[in-house]
């Protein structure tokens, strides 16, 4: 410690809250028995306009240079507090929180033993502050172009609504065509508009973009570096093409599920197709003729393996098995126990297609819970007043399909309604099966160190309120990459994920996190721990010794707790920081 | 963009608290405009999100600080947009201020006030279940942090008499004589982010809601399985506050139905899934029972939740639209007529506590918006999105936008309401930066 310590305390009431259980005047005379205290008052809401003028105040007046608020949360207030300390002219870093609500006012009952738990709050609070240091959060340039990683219709929309916002957009699609998996589809849900009366203009327009860079046929080699300055390698037909951007957007969409082959027969039996498929005949116009049509829902969804949520946040170690298991999926029996949330508009459509083109078609769709979700209601009304039949079956006993004479399918099935074996003798079996995630979405989540949620998909860093950011910042998710969603929640998510890496552009610097790990070289051997467990890719060891780029450490922890060598430490969370509140925790009197 | 460019948020719920946050991080100068003394809208009112069982105010309430916080931020509780003329680039917008009778620059929100004022009104945050003052905080994590006078209660306003508030205020923050202040904003866009309200079952006569006291509905429920809530988060049932045996929810209550709203919510399966779970986590000894018509798990997570629910902790889901409920009048326990449709069977059950799982519907405020704004609504009275697919958060006026339930039950949930929220602020850049262009 270079100055001697001057540490103001300000306890808060809260109100009741906290004043109502325990007894602030005492916490506060408590406080100023304390070494290096030089300064202890206590307020009836610290956050208020007047709590926190009397911070700044106090902070000149007093000469402090440390200061402690016994209050509430960090999670909510802290960044308050940090503004008035630095309003007075303190490093926001030597602030440090007393939490005597949540952690102690809220859960418990009894004044008095309230009252000593808050005063070894504020004792601990107090020792650590004393370990402090000021810490500076470093400004980085964020580079005003973007990388979109697919050309379907959400990288579309994403890359042409950055576009319109004036930023320089590369639009990276593996394929040759832009389109994406929409681009296989007739009409859509629920205007019955053809496909390519939504798709094609965006197509255009993304070719046409003056902003916009395309490149098809391209895939992704190489993204390194961090938000703001992210330097990508592409392949475009074997040749080697590079460029820097900013922010990155993934819209690398979805697959669609094929059952294996004998799976309802599909592959094995003429007539057994999926519902994309059948849809692909109706696009051709090869359904020549009345037909007896059954569709059968969940087929490959709602049903496999069922995982605890709390296994959410899969990191790379569980890509491999991931990826076999989409690989496999062509080939075993493993399903996939989401819903797939669009199966059952698109089967409904499909099936009003058909009876518009063919009134005398027959038309039976074979559901477990039929999810015609929102206004879509609408979309299973029009279907049963054209008549087309909705049958349920039940998960425990799936249909079964079989060869009738003339060339015809059976397909049988127990209707619960009705309590009885169902069999219907049809011409065609449309399988609706559901989205599933992407080899590509999942070797870039890899490549960029996304995680993977419990089914393969890539994951939002809160699945609530953060649903487009991923936990590396400057990189954002559009689309089906994230989960099944249908056009319009593409396109909404697609907009979404615009706006976000607009914010990061349009202000071109952030400040960046200031809680790096720091490595202290000479006692670093460079061994690689670090390197092989950071979740953010921060740690390059080179020439035998171990560097944090801190532009992408996230101050997350992992490394300071690995080092064999106890190299690592994380910057306002030292040992001698930690320590100092453990240690005064057991002791009356700060040491 | 050049210049820094504005726009008027009206809601302050998770969409529009998103909404101006994404704009305020753009660049954009933003009026955040709530007609209720906080913001916050119904996820503060909820216990937990599904599927993750996040607190629900744990998450929201730092998002509702920043708003507070944002320099580009400048909120307007309890205020009501009164008149809106002009075009994208150029609205202009008359706000009228309601008077709150506290004055916002003094009051520390210490809540004596609310302490000692003697007149007791039903508390809306709480759904009627516990009692507020007529000055009051809405719920302990307001913002602002103010009380509010509600003038139809308060024993001055009406009577002239009182005024001990006044007296306690250490601040001196209560004026009785505050006017409705209008304050005209010029702004270049507008986003509407109005939610929705709830649809009241006692319509539907058979289910005997406000009759029984113990049938209430789901966002009663979500107040009663609060920790935080008027039982400290016991499932107490209303008419005795005792624990019930057995606990029912009854899905599709004024949706999915022609005589009232065709729509389907899209959110109550999913929430009453949560709150079964909840129940059956708080009282492991609650028979709890799911009366459904089609169990619609869809979305993220969802359908393994749906699993879990019924493999771990033991819901009984049943396949039914249940035709009547009958109290006794002795117990106030209430039996349930119903067809199980799987097993062909109709059977009663008899329960202590019945959750209504009602309608997600329009506010009735979105007709005075679409009349002074000119954007269109639907048949249903959500606002009309200028193309279902295409363009699903642009409503029928240029510049002029929309995010989360207002815009009808969509999705419906909170992911895609944040997830409209920058829609909304993309849409809004991209047609301002065309304006600026041309």
């Amino acid at each position: 410690m270079k100055d001697e310590p001057r540490v103001g305390v300000f306890v808060c009431h809260c109100g009741t809250n906290i004043g109502g259980v325990v007894d602030v005047p005492e916490v506060v005379e408590y406080a100023k028995t304390l070494p290096y205290v030089v300064y202890a008052d206590r307020n009836l809401y610290t956050c208020s306009e007047e709590g926190l003028n009397n911070i700044r105040d106090t902070i000149k007046e007093y000469n402090l240079n440390r200061v402690v608020v016994a209050s509430c949360t960090p999670r909510t207030h802290e960044p308050l507090f940090r503004v008035a300390c630095q309003e007075g002219g303190l490093n926001p870093y030597l602030f440090e929180m007393a939490n005597i609500r949540e952690h102690c006012s809220w859960v418990h009952h009894d004044s008095k033993e309230a009252t000593e738990k808050a005063k070894d709050i504020v004792r601990m609070a107090v020792a650590r502050s004393l370990w402090l240091e000021p810490q500076e959060e470093p400004e980085l340039e964020i580079k005003d172009s973007s990388l979109v990683i697919g050309g379907g219709i959400s990288g579309l929309v994403a890359a042409i609504s950055l576009a319109d916002q004036g930023f320089k957009v590369y639009l990276v699609e593996k394929e040759a065509e832009l389109g994406g998996l929409v681009r296989q589809l007739y009409k859509l849900y629920p205007t019955l508009e053809d496909t390519s009366e939504i798709l094609n203009p965006h197509i255009e327009e993304a070719k046409n973009h003056r902003n916009i860079e395309v490149h098809t046929s391209t895939t992704i080699k190489d993204i390194e570096g961090y938000v703001g300055n992210f330097h990508v390698t592409a392949i475009k037909n074997k040749e080697q093409i590079e460029f820097d951007v900013g922010t990155i957007i993934v819209a690398t969409g979805a697959w669609n599920y094929h059952p294996p082959e004998g799976n309802f027969q599909y592959g094995v039996l003429d007539g057994v197709m999926t519902q994309l498929e059948l849809e692909e005949l109706l696009k051709e116009g090869k359904l020549e003729r009345p037909e007896i049509i059954v569709m059968i829902q969940c087929v490959g969804s709602r049903v496999g393996e069922i995982w605890s949520y709390e296994l959410v946040g899969l990191f790379h170690s569980q890509a491999t098995r991931l990826l076999s298991k989409i690989l496999g999926a062509r080939g075993s029996e493993e399903g996939w126990a989401y819903c797939s949330k669009i199966c059952c508009m698109n089967a409904i459509k499909n099936a009003i297609l058909i009876k518009e083109q063919f009134p005398e078609s027959e038309v039976t769709i074979l559901y477990q819970d039929l999810r015609t979700y929102k206004e879509y209601e609408d979309f299973y009304r029009r279907a049963r007043k054209l008549e087309v039949r909705f049958l349920k079956y039940i998960y425990e006993i799936p249909p079964e399909i079989s060869e009738a004479p003339g060339n015809k399918l059976r397909v049988s099935f127990y209707d619960p309604f009705a309590g009885e074996e169902m069999s219907i003798i049809c011409d065609k079996v449309a399988l609706s099966t559901p989205l599933i995630p992407s080899k590509d979405g999942i070797l870039l989540a890899k490549k960029l160190k996304i995680p993977l949620d419990q089914n393969g998909f890539l994951m939002e860093a809160h699945v609530k309120l953060r649903p487009i950011d991923t936990q590396i910042e400057g990189i954002f998710l559009a689309g089906t990459a994230a989960g099944p969603k249908d056009i319009s929640e593409s396109i909404v998510s697609a907009k979404a994920a615009a706006a976000r890496a607009s914010i990061l552009m349009g202000n071109k610097v952030i400040k960046t996190e200031a809680l790096t790990a720091v490595v202290n070289q000479d006692l670093c051997i460079g061994c690689g721990l670090c390197e092989e467990l950071c979740p953010y890719g921060a740690h390059i060891v080179k020439d035998g010794k171990s560097t944090v780029i801190e532009a992408l450490c996230k101050g997350c922890g992992v490394c300071v707790v690995a080092c064999p060598q106890k190299a690592i430490s994380a910057k306002h969370y030292t040992d001698d920081q930690i320590l100092a509140a453990v240690k005064n925790a057991f002791t009356e009197q700060l040491t | 963009m050049k210049d820094s460019k504005s726009v008027l948020v009206v809601g302050g719920g998770i969409a529009g608290i998103q909404a101006s946050l994404d704009a305020a991080d753009r660049g954009f100068k933003v009026y955040l405009v709530e007609k209720t003394p906080s913001i916050g809208g119904r996820m503060a009112q909820l216990d937990k999100t599904f599927p993750t069982m996040d607190c629900s105010i744990c998450i929201l309430a730092p998002k509702m600080a920043e708003c507070y916080r944002h320099s580009n931020i400048t909120l307007l509780t309890y205020s009501e947009v009164q008149d809106a003329k002009g075009s994208i680039g150029n609205f202009e917008v008359a706000v009228l201020k309601k008077a709150r009778h506290v004055k916002e620059d003094k009051c520390v929100g210490c809540g004596i006030c609310t302490e000692k004022c003697p007149v007791k009104v039903p508390n809306e945050f709480e759904m009627g279940l516990a009692d507020r003052k007529a000055i009051y905080m809405p719920f302990p994590q307001a913002v602002p942090r103010l009380t509010t006078i509600d003038e139809e209660n308060c024993l001055f306003f009406q009577k002239g008499t009182c005024r001990v508030c006044e007296k306690l205020c250490e601040a001196g923050a209560i004026d009785f004589d505050e006017k409705p202040e209008e304050i005209v904003l010029n702004v270049d866009a507008i986003i509407l982010a109005t939610g929705f309200d709830v649809f009241n079952p006692k319509a539907i006569t058979a289910y005997g809601y406000g009759k029984y006291k113990n049938v209430i509905t789901a966002m009663e429920l979500e107040r009663l399985i609060c920790a935080s809530g008027p039982t400290d988060g016991y499932i107490l049932r209303p008419s005795d506050g005792k624990e019930p045996e057995s606990v029912v929810f009854i899905q599709c209550v004024g949706s999915r139905d022609q005589r009232y709203n065709p729509y389907c919510s899209s959110i109550c399966c999913k929430y009453a899934i949560k709150d079964a779970v909840l129940i059956r986590e708080h009282h492991p000894e609650i028979d709890t029972y799911v009366f459904y018509i089609d169990l619609r798990a869809f979305g993220k997570g969802f359908q393994e939740f749906a699993n879990r629910s019924k493999e771990e902790y033991g819901i009984n889901y049943i396949r039914s639209n249940p035709g009547e409920i009958r109290e006794d009048p002795i117990t106030q326990d209430l039996t349930i007529w119903y067809e199980d449709t799987l097993t062909r069977t109709i059977k009663p059950l008899t329960v202590g506590l019945v959750v209504l799982c009602t309608a997600s519907i329009p506010r009735p405020d979105n007709k005075k918006l679409s009349e002074l704004i000119g954007v269109e609504l639907d048949d249903l009275g959500f606002f009309r999105a200028s193309h279902d697919i295409d363009h699903p958060v642009d409503l029928t006026v240029p510049g002029v936008y929309g995010c989360g339930f207002c815009l009808g039950p969509r999705v419906g949930d909170i992911p895609h309401s944040v997830m409209q929220a920058g829609a909304a602020v993309a849409r809004m850049s991209e047609e301002l930066a065309g304006m600026e262009e041309a």
